[in-house]
């Protein structure tokens, strides 16, 4: 893999085609998880973990996998392998489970796996795909910390509730004291929905500026030739 | 030639695929499981002793309290349908205390789950809510872990209680004329684990010598 594949890879999952923000796949579990920003963030790592194992085991796999029933055999790969990661974590970081132990058999569900494992993995060597598949979670991790403190602070007035789940005797952040009264739309489902709104708008503005000054100062050297397509448009019916 | 791209045998070679990746993918679930499991179990113990000790000092019984419970029929009265189980701490073989297992079903969101301690004497040890889905930041101070105030958590008000002086009208929150407290804005939450603790311990209370006789692992019927 060379570095330009590389940083286009990383690129990719962290900004331009960010699972949470430009895809918006796996909608279900970001918007029900992320009512805290701890929550948000262990749902987010356990995810990457199982879009880099999925990612490898399908591109691995790939080349045994006929056309016709390769949905069916990557459904049931991920089902295995999120099983085996339940169990894993389960038996050995059983305190970590008690926090992430719910989410993990959501991940099942969440398309953007599904989604990379088709859209990518299927077409793609190991080491690429893995590197897409931790990018692609990363990407999804960072949208789902900025949403969960969002919604956490305006719901809740406080950051990192929950954080003594994993870190023993650290304690939440109650940024507006004891007596913020709250504000209930905000943890409620609605209100997932407002906040998620809200950060794809800033992404979508944050884009058209970098549009706009990219016309305006026009690259010293020609412009790149427009990578292979990736698929990355051609989403996996959003679930 | 002709024959090799037939419906029948594209049909056979990927259904023989599908079969191979579904047995290997299975193997691998159940290796994974076996070598798991006693880690689980381990855990799982644990988890659950550390949850006992929560409601009653550890040092406070000295028998192998996970397997000294008792299991109870159906008690729709505490919330659970299909029965529970009750575990019974004694000291050099006397009777110390009982941890039971009760459900309150007017949550704001659900069931919530408990345990309840009751000592001999009908006092009240602890009480600590298993599962909920009350409202996050709202509703879920009645989860010591969700509380925001750390040295005064709401649930501990139950320690101590005892179900002979506080009557039947009053296990209940001080809005509607009972005796616990709750916090502003989430009454419903506390309201349901008022109730409930109050109806468990009652429970508990009630049939104090019939579930301590009760040999190990039995059931006990009356529960109505």
């Amino acid at each position: 893999m060379s570095p330009q594949q590389f940083r286009d890879i990383s690129w990719n999952g962290l900004w331009k085609q960010n699972p949470g923000l430009a895809q918006l796949l796996g909608l279900c579990p970001i918007l029900a998880i992320s009512t805290t920003m701890v929550n948000a963030v262990s749902l987010g790592i356990a995810t990457v973990l199982v879009m880099t194992v999925a990612n490898l085991a399908v591109s691995g796999l790939r080349n045994f996998v006929p056309y016709e029933i390769r949905i069916p055999v990557f459904i049931l790969i991920i089902a295995a392998l999120v099983t085996m990661v339940d169990l894993a974590f389960n038996a050995y970081f059983h305190d970590l489970y008690l926090v992430l132990g719910i989410f993990i058999p959501l991940i099942v569900t969440n398309c953007i796996v599904l989604a990379r494992v088709e859209a990518y993995a299927a077409k793609n060597d190991p080491l690429t795909s893995t590197v897409d598949g931790i990018m692609m979670g990363i990407g999804l991790v960072w949208v789902l910390a900025l949403l969960g403190g969002l919604r956490e602070l305006l719901g809740a007035g406080t950051l990192f509730s929950g954080i003594e789940m994993i870190i023993p005797g650290a304690s939440a952040w109650s940024v507006f004291g004891d007596d913020y009264p709250g504000f209930l739309i905000a943890i409620l489902p609605p209100g997932a929905f407002f906040a998620l709104g809200v950060l794809i708008a800033v992404f979508n503005v944050i884009n058209a500026r970098l549009a706009a000054r990219a016309r305006r100062q026009p690259p010293p050297t020609a412009p790149a030739p427009a990578t292979r397509a990736e698929g990355d448009g051609e989403a996996v019916a959003a679930g | 030639m002709s024959g090799r791209y037939t419906a029948t045998r594209t049909s056979l070679r990927t259904g023989g695929i599908m079969l191979l990746f579904t047995l290997a993918f299975t193997a691998l679930m159940a290796s994974t499981f076996q070598v798991t499991r006693p880690a689980i179990e381990a855990s799982r113990q644990e988890a659950q002793m550390r949850l006992l000790a929560e409601v009653l000092p550890p040092g406070s019984y000295d028998n192998a309290l996970l397997d000294d419970y008792v299991r109870f029929g159906p008690a729709p009265q505490i919330g659970m349908d299909a029965g529970g189980r009750v575990w019974r701490a004694r000291k050099a073989g006397e009777p110390v205390a009982l941890i039971i297992e009760g459900a309150a079903s007017d949550g704001y969101a659900g069931r919530i789950g408990l345990v309840v301690a009751v000592h001999r004497d009908g006092r009240l040890s602890g009480v600590r809510v298993t599962e909920h889905k009350e409202t996050p930041g709202l509703g879920d101070y009645i989860d010591p872990r969700k509380d925001r105030r750390k040295d005064t958590p709401w649930i501990a008000q139950f320690t101590g209680a005892t179900w002979a002086e506080v009557d039947t009208a009053a296990w209940t929150v001080r809005k509607d004329g009972g005796s616990f407290d709750y916090r502003a804005g989430a009454t419903i939450s506390a309201r349901a684990v008022t109730r409930a603790a109050g109806r468990s311990a009652a429970f508990a209370a009630q049939r104090m010598d019939a579930l301590f006789a009760a040999p190990a692992g039995g059931l006990l019927g009356d529960t109505q």
